[in-house]
């Protein structure tokens, strides 16, 4: 049942939150630390668990896997609702401070990926399944 | 007409998802056509949505840019925290653990890094411009790390409204430059494996921002960056009201 997929994901994805809220207030913190994180956590410990008892039809796994496409259109939504006036009419402070930090960060990551040994990925084929095929 | 209106914002997600469906055929259509599939569609995508953002923000004057049309309430719904979190946790379902745990050290690293150099840089700047009390600076540095753990820290630090306000936008452009940028400096940055993709996620923080520069780029990277990045805020807000203010006021002292 694709329903069952689904209800994993939820149930993950509930208890990560819950944790990272009871996370943020052990420490002290106003805000919810990692509950994402967590959850994706839950939900590779959940399939690898399923997974080795053949627990896991594919069926169930479509019901998850589909949220998981869904994923670049929600981001598509999530940039429509962006509160772009505002970031627009920070003036230069902040776009000096956010260009900065942008090139900071960005440069500090190319050296730190251009230490790794690790090989590249192929780059992505265009399957059918691609969203934007 | 009028009907066809009702419907429409009767369906709020419905519509959300006719709308969104829209945009990424015609992103796909105007990648292939103008950039030769050189700019991926779902950069093409987002830069629409932002666009369709700030024309919302200009007509209704309020902050959720095209989910304030009453028409378009769904998008609101669509891209709203719920099912952004729903959807990025579902993308863990295709993460290699082998590769996530080789990563784990220097994503934790990558993560330090990108809470304090940003602030630093932040910080710094509000400096320049003439904000120079401890909590201003504070509360500015920490909106460069991410627009929530501004408003937070600032909140914390009793800062005044203006300075709050700028400090989101710190965060907001941040977040918005992230979302555009990095599918062109993919190359540059090195992105192109698990490993680069969660440094990433520790260095260039807000969920929204690394999300959505990685779906532009390679969506298979989208589970190893977001599973990093969604300590930035919480790490931030962590340090930013705390080690980072304590850090500042000594500085300036």
């Amino acid at each position: 049942m694709i329903i069952y997929g689904t209800a994993l994901l939820a149930a993950c994805h509930l208890l990560g939150l819950f944790l990272g809220d009871l996370l943020g207030s052990l420490i002290g913190v106003k805000s919810n630390v990692g509950g994402v994180g967590i959850a994706m956590l839950l939900l590779i410990f959940a399939r690898l668990y399923l997974h080795k008892r053949g627990l896991l039809p594919q069926e169930t796994e479509q019901g998850v896997a589909f949220w998981g496409a869904m994923y670049i259109p929600v981001v598509v939504a999530m940039a429509a609702t962006q509160n772009v006036v505002a970031a627009l009419r920070g003036g230069p402070v902040a776009v000096l401070g956010a260009l900065g930090a942008v090139l900071v960060c960005g440069c500090v990551i190319a050296l730190l990926n251009r230490g790794g040994s690790q090989q590249a990925w192929q780059p992505e084929a265009e399957t059918p399944q691609d969203p934007l095929a | 007409m009028q009907m066809l209106e009702k419907v429409l914002a009767h369906n709020g997600l419905v519509t959300a998802f006719l709308l969104v469906g829209i945009i990424t055929w015609l992103s796909a259509r105007l990648s292939r056509r103008l950039t030769l599939g050189r700019v991926h569609g779902s950069a093409i995508a987002i830069l629409i949505g932002l666009g369709l953002a700030y024309y919302g923000g200009v007509l209704t004057g309020k902050q959720n840019g095209l989910a304030d049309i009453s028409l378009f309430s769904g998008i609101g719904l669509m891209g709203g925290a719920m099912l952004r979190d729903f959807a990025i946790v579902a993308t863990a379902f295709e993460v290699q653990v082998t590769e996530a745990r080789k990563a784990g050290l220097i994503g934790a690293c990558s993560l330090l890094l990108g809470t304090v150099l940003p602030f630093i840089v932040g910080a710094s700047i509000a400096h320049a411009f003439g904000y120079r009390d401890v909590v201003s600076m504070t509360t500015i540095g920490a909106g460069a790390i991410t627009y929530i753990v501004g408003p937070v820290t600032g909140a914390a630090l009793g800062a005044s409204s203006d300075v709050m306000a700028l400090s989101i936008a710190t965060g907001l452009l941040k977040a918005i430059m992230v979302m555009v940028g990095t599918p062109f400096a993919a190359g540059f940055l090195g992105l192109n494996n698990p490993r680069s993709a969660m440094v990433f996620g520790g260095l260039a923080g807000t969920v929204s921002g690394v999300s959505a520069g990685l779906a532009a780029t390679d969506r298979r990277l989208v589970p190893y960056g977001a599973l990093v990045a969604t300590f930035h805020t919480g790490l931030g807000c962590l340090l930013g009201p705390s080690a980072l203010y304590l850090a500042t006021k000594a500085i300036m002292a």
